[in-house]
């Protein structure tokens, strides 16, 4: 870990970065925002961990806590949301099974998060899955992507 | 066959790729290569990866450019690429079935392109393609033969107002940081577009990053910059990744850097993304969020164009307004001046979406009906069924009925009607949309986006919301709808920023107009069908042909029947999933 | 100098000032939640909004610079009727416990409330409710009653510099918190607790001692340093339940742990009220019989002539250098100065030093 957050904070020398992009590379580089991590650059930068944690909770990009394998991203934009993304959603998690509040399975497989919109309101609603967009996204389509997805985990096993 | 006559342009904005456009154009140059026998076919093509054109329902949309003459295929799969090449590319005779329609003309037929004009013909990743459209000319000329105040001038006299939503006049903006005595200012392009049903920024910068940076280029001689930031949403990873490369690329060719084309500018650009808070395209919030703060807006004045990014005079354009920039300095103030009503110059860039024919981004001159968008545009609903309502501006802006389609598109009607230009984001919603469930699911959004500094926004939003969720669950109370105008006004009236002085137009102008809709709530029906708890799900005897499907996917274990005989829903143990619904391929699943 | 009218009165306010500043100048009363004189503005609870000629929407006093020739109206039944719902709003998040609150009667939530004659709130709906306590051992933090003015943020940042807590989360979730949530690690100065306008910071060990109407109040200066902080005791039934410091005067209201917190040593049975004198001798260098009747109590004439015959008699016997003194930074500086006065000129040695400079 000391060997990446001293990459980091090289970065953030070099291009006179700020608290923000050291977060987003924290979470970059380790899926999530450690808090020893944090603390450590409170600890070289002599800046207060309570701003590094304000800061962090504020923007919706940073997380606390280790996400899954595959990450899936509902868009919830207006033009998503007319076309039932909502529906799309809670299909996901029951096929996720994931329990209310929940947004990481517990074998850690898959997370599950919204994002306000991501502009591709044409091809509305889409799903992300590992950070590909799929757009036009049907009740069907979508458990069949997630079910295979949950077979490659079989088959690694 | 002589060299370079054909040309083969596959859309490859966020839309495109989403569609396959990567396969396709991979597919492209495989079967090229493998019908290598005819070894000059490939050499005479060439490929360009290029940005949004539009019309993202249709993707991936193909041009096939063969001698001048252009044909554009919709829809195209990486499987269909084989007969294009051997029937068209080949055999020279197009592919009919997969031509666009006469739909994908009309789309483009009624609109005006300025900012667009060059999205979706270059390539984006390829500075030398918007040079060879005149490219950074505007940027030549202005920084070798204009005084910065002739430049303020020329932007003053175009009538150009800030496309992110205000509507300021960009180049007033531009004087007073000019006449700043300031040895640092600072030039911040916001393309942190965050309303929901918004994508005019993220085409743009996709299509034609440098027009944004030549731009900036302008305005940062003008007000006397000497660097610049680019504040976009990490949700854009394909715009960020071309906004990076053409920087760097502007860099190379001395346009961006130290003594910029022999001159005495100096002037860089950064980039720096947004990390997922909407409240960051507030002008005070986003120089807070540059600062590595939380983003926190406070109260102007002091406006940041005095008092901005590290205390020192900043200006903050939208990426539209910037990319606006150099083609009316190469046009002339005149020629932008002679588009769009007296007080709203110019064109604008519209993200049509929602149940629409043609949704995608279109470009129009200002005070264009909003009819002619939706129909000549947009072909009308997709489903053919009756429009209800377009709503503009996103969570900032209002609902315009079906009855007042003739409103003209530009600032001050639309402000008359109670809604806003915004940043352009148009959805349009059919009857079969709830307006209380539209109303609601902006003031989620706005609640979750709210910062939480001053009490209206915080709270006052949140109230408004429970209040919503209350009449959409069947529970409202009589009075709430007044109670919903009462705090909305308070609410505009006493927020710290834009935020919360907007947060409620959804809410009053869902009102103003679909007031019945709320009444109806409030006696346990929603019109629209669409308010789960206020459904009934029953089946239509006469079409059930009894095949099982609906009892197969009911989770609830609330539907029964025998086989081949019509089944029965039972409201009482009906969750309203609407699985059912989904299930019946014979329509004969209802919900009221 | 900047010219502008408040309520019709006129007067004149250097550049810089605040159209709330102005208006107190005039002794015209603005409402403020979030306000405080000594931080920088925040603008965040609204209950300052005035009407500023020209303005189309109200401006927050406490954030808006005077100009020349402004015309401000203070209250009017539009503004009135804005601030009541901000009260309601915040009310509606709001335990409303004042019963049995530590702040009540000293709560200017609750003061504000009074006046706006705030009994129905039509905006009730969920409120915040935090299950995890703060186990620190000097304040308690009930952030279910935080207003979110910020006020403490800033204090701990502008005025002590410590940082310790910060605005987290946001919207409706926001909260002032220690870094992840953790329990309050700091120097427990609780600059903080004085300048909360509501009962979401207190002294723990405030709790239950007694409200602010049965209190005697008794200023004295601090005698913890030499600083000499301006200290205020609130005594009920003879016993310090509570310091605070007053603003007014030149600490400013500033206090640290120990002049905030560390009071209780005064009501303490093993606390010495009488000098005593020693009667057993030292058994070795390094134990002493721990007994009661090594020491005898003694009056302070019979006390300071046994130090005097002492003294005298070393330096009789060993000249003045065989003794030094040792002053303390609890003193005065006039009691320093007085002390080095007696070691130099009265017995004669240099030998003296201060417990500061060690």
């Amino acid at each position: 870990m000391e060997k990446t957050l001293e990459k980091i904070l090289g970065e953030y020398r070099k291009n006179e970065g700020n608290l923000i992009s050291i977060l987003q590379d924290i979470e970059d580089s380790f899926g999530y925002l450690p808090e020893d991590a944090v603390n450590w650059f409170s600890a070289r930068l002599d800046i207060p961990a309570s701003r590094f944690y304000g800061v962090a909770t504020f923007y919706s990009q940073f997380h606390f806590k280790p996400r899954g394998k595959n990450i899936i991203t509902a868009c919830c934009g207006t033009a998503c949301h007319v076309k039932g993304s909502e529906r799309l959603i809670n299909g996901i998690r029951k096929e996720l099974d994931l329990s209310e509040g929940d947004d990481t399975t517990k074998d850690k497989e898959f997370t599950l998060e919204k994002v306000n919109c991501i502009g591709a309101c044409s091809i509305a609603p889409v799903i992300i899955i590992n950070k590909k967009v799929n757009g036009k996204v049907s009740a069907d389509k979508l458990l069949k992507e997630l079910r295979s997805l949950k077979d490659i985990k079989g088959e690694g096993k | 066959m002589k060299a370079n006559n054909t040309t083969i342009r596959v859309c490859m904005g966020t839309g495109g790729i989403a569609a396959g456009g990567a396969e396709v154009l991979n597919a492209f140059k495989k079967e090229l290569n493998l019908a290598g026998i005819k070894a000059n076919v490939e050499k005479n093509c060439s490929m360009h990866k290029v940005g949004c054109r539009g019309l993202c329902a249709k993707d991936v949309l193909v041009d096939v450019i063969i001698n001048d003459e252009k044909t554009t295929y919709q829809f195209i799969k990486s499987d269909m690429v084989p007969r294009i090449i051997k029937e068209h590319i080949i055999g020279k005779t197009p592919v009919i079935d997969w031509v666009v329609g006469e739909d994908y003309h009309t789309f483009h037929e009624k609109q005006f392109k300025v900012v667009l004009s060059d999205c979706g013909t270059i390539d984006p990743e390829d500075i030398g393609a918007y040079i060879g459209v005149k490219g950074y000319e505007a940027a030549k000329k202005v920084l070798t033969s204009l005084k910065p105040e002739e430049v303020v001038e020329t932007i003053k006299a175009s009538g150009l107002r800030g496309r992110g939503g205000a509507g300021f006049p960009t180049g007033v903006k531009w004087e007073i940081a000019m006449k700043q005595d300031s040895k640092q200012k600072y030039l911040i392009c916001n393309a942190d577009e965050g309303d929901p049903g918004a994508f005019m920024d993220r085409s743009v910068i996709e299509g034609n990053p440098h027009a944004v940076i030549e731009g900036m280029i302008i305005g940062a001689y003008a007000i006397g910059a000497d660097k610049g930031y680019v504040y976009i949403r990490a949700e854009y990873p394909l715009a960020v990744e071309r906004l990076k490369k053409a920087l760097s690329d502007a860099r190379k060719n001395n346009f961006l850097g130290k003594k910029i084309l022999g001159t005495k500018l100096n002037f860089d650009i950064k980039v720096k993304l947004g990390a997922g808070a909407f409240v960051c395209g507030e002008e005070t919030a986003l120089i807070a969020s540059i600062e590595g703060q939380r983003g926190m807006p406070r109260a102007k004045p002091p406006f940041p164009v005095y008092h901005g990014l590290w205390g020192k005079p900043t200006v903050i354009n939208n990426v539209e307004t910037l990319a606006n920039v150099p083609c009316i300095i190469r046009n002339g103030a005149r020629w932008f001046a002679s588009f769009g009503t007296e007080k709203s110059k110019g064109t604008k860039v519209f993200a049509l979406t929602g149940k629409i024919k043609n949704s995608g981004l279109i470009e129009v001159p200002m005070g264009i009906p909003l009819r002619e968008i939706i129909y000549d545009i947009g072909g009308g609903t997709e489903s053919g069924k009756a429009l209800k309502a377009v709503q503009t501006g996103g969570p900032s802006g209002g609902c315009i009925p079906a009855d007042m389609l003739d409103t003209p598109v530009d600032f001050e009607s639309l402000a008359k009607v109670g809604s806003i230009v915004g940043s352009g984001g148009m959805v349009v919603l059919d009857e079969t949309n709830c307006m209380v469930n539209i109303a609601k699911y902006f003031l989620e959004f706005t609640q979750a986006e709210s910062c939480g500094k001053c009490v209206p926004c915080r709270i006052g939003t949140k109230r408004l919301l429970e209040i919503l969720g209350r009449i959409t669950k069947g529970k409202g109370e009589k009075g709430d709808i007044e109670l919903l105008e009462k705090l909305s006004r308070d609410i505009k009236a006493a927020s710290l920023c834009g935020l919360g002085q907007t947060a409620p137009n959804p809410v009053l102008s869902t009102i103003k107009y679909f007031r019945h809709e709320y009444e109806a709530h409030l006696q346990g029906k929603c019109p629209a069908a669409v308010c789960k708890e206020l459904l009934t799900y029953y089946v239509l005897e006469q079409f059930c042909k009894g095949c099982g499907a609906c009892l197969r996917a009911c989770p609830a274990g609330a539907i029964t029947g025998e086989k081949k005989k019509p089944h029965f829903i039972d409201s009482e143990i009906c969750i309203k999933c609407g699985a059912c619904f989904d299930a019946c391929k014979f329509k004969a699943v209802a919900k009221e | 100098m900047l010219k502008l009218t408040i309520d019709g009165k006129t007067t004149e306010v250097p550049e810089g000032t605040t159209v709330l500043e102005a208006a107190r100048m005039l002794n015209i009363q603005i409402p403020t939640l979030c306000h405080h004189p000594k931080l920088t503005p925040f603008g965040g609870c609204r209950m300052c909004i005035v009407e500023v000629k020209g303005v189309p929407r109200p401006l927050t006093s406490c954030t808006t610079p005077v100009s020349e020739g402004m015309e401000v109206t203070t209250s009017s039944p539009e503004i009135e009727d804005l601030r009541r719902t901000v009260l309601e709003l915040i009310l509606s998040d709001h335990p409303n416990d004042c019963m049995i609150c530590e702040k009540a009667g000293d709560c200017t939530l609750q003061e504000l409330a009074y006046f706006y004659g705030i009994k129905e709130n039509r905006f009730a709906g969920e409120r915040r409710v935090y299950e995890k306590r703060d186990g620190n051992p000097f304040i308690e933090r009930d952030m279910e009653k935080c207003i979110l003015c910020g006020r403490c943020v800033k204090v701990c940042d502008e005025v002590q510099g410590v940082e310790a807590i910060d605005f987290t989360y946001r919207g409706f979730k926001s909260k002032i918190c220690p870094p992840f949530e953790k329990d309050l690690k700091c120097e427990f100065c609780g600059q903080c607790v004085a300048v909360c306008p509501t009962g979401a910071l207190t002294g723990r060990m405030w709790a239950l001692r007694g409200r602010q109407k049965d209190i005697k109040e008794v200023d004295t200066t601090c005698a913890y340093c030499g600083t000499g902080c301006n200290i205020t005791l609130h005594v009920r039934a003879n016993e310090v339940i509570r310091v605070t410091s007053k603003e007014d005067k030149w600490n400013e209201g500033w206090l640290c742990v120990k002049g905030r917190f560390g009071y209780t040593f005064i009501n303490s049975p093993d606390r010495l009220t009488k000098p005593m004198i020693r009667i057993a001798p030292k058994l070795s260098a390094n134990s002493y019989q721990l007994t009661a009747n090594l020491f005898k109590e003694v009056s302070w004439d019979e006390a300071l002539d046994y130090t005097a015959q002492r003294l005298k008699e070393i330096k009789g016997k060993h000249g003045p250098d065989a003794i030094a003194g040792l002053s303390s930074a609890r003193c005065t500086t006039e009691e320093n100065y007085l002390f080095q006065k007696f070691v130099r000129a009265g017995l004669g040695t240099n030998n003296i030093d201060h417990c500061a400079r060690l």
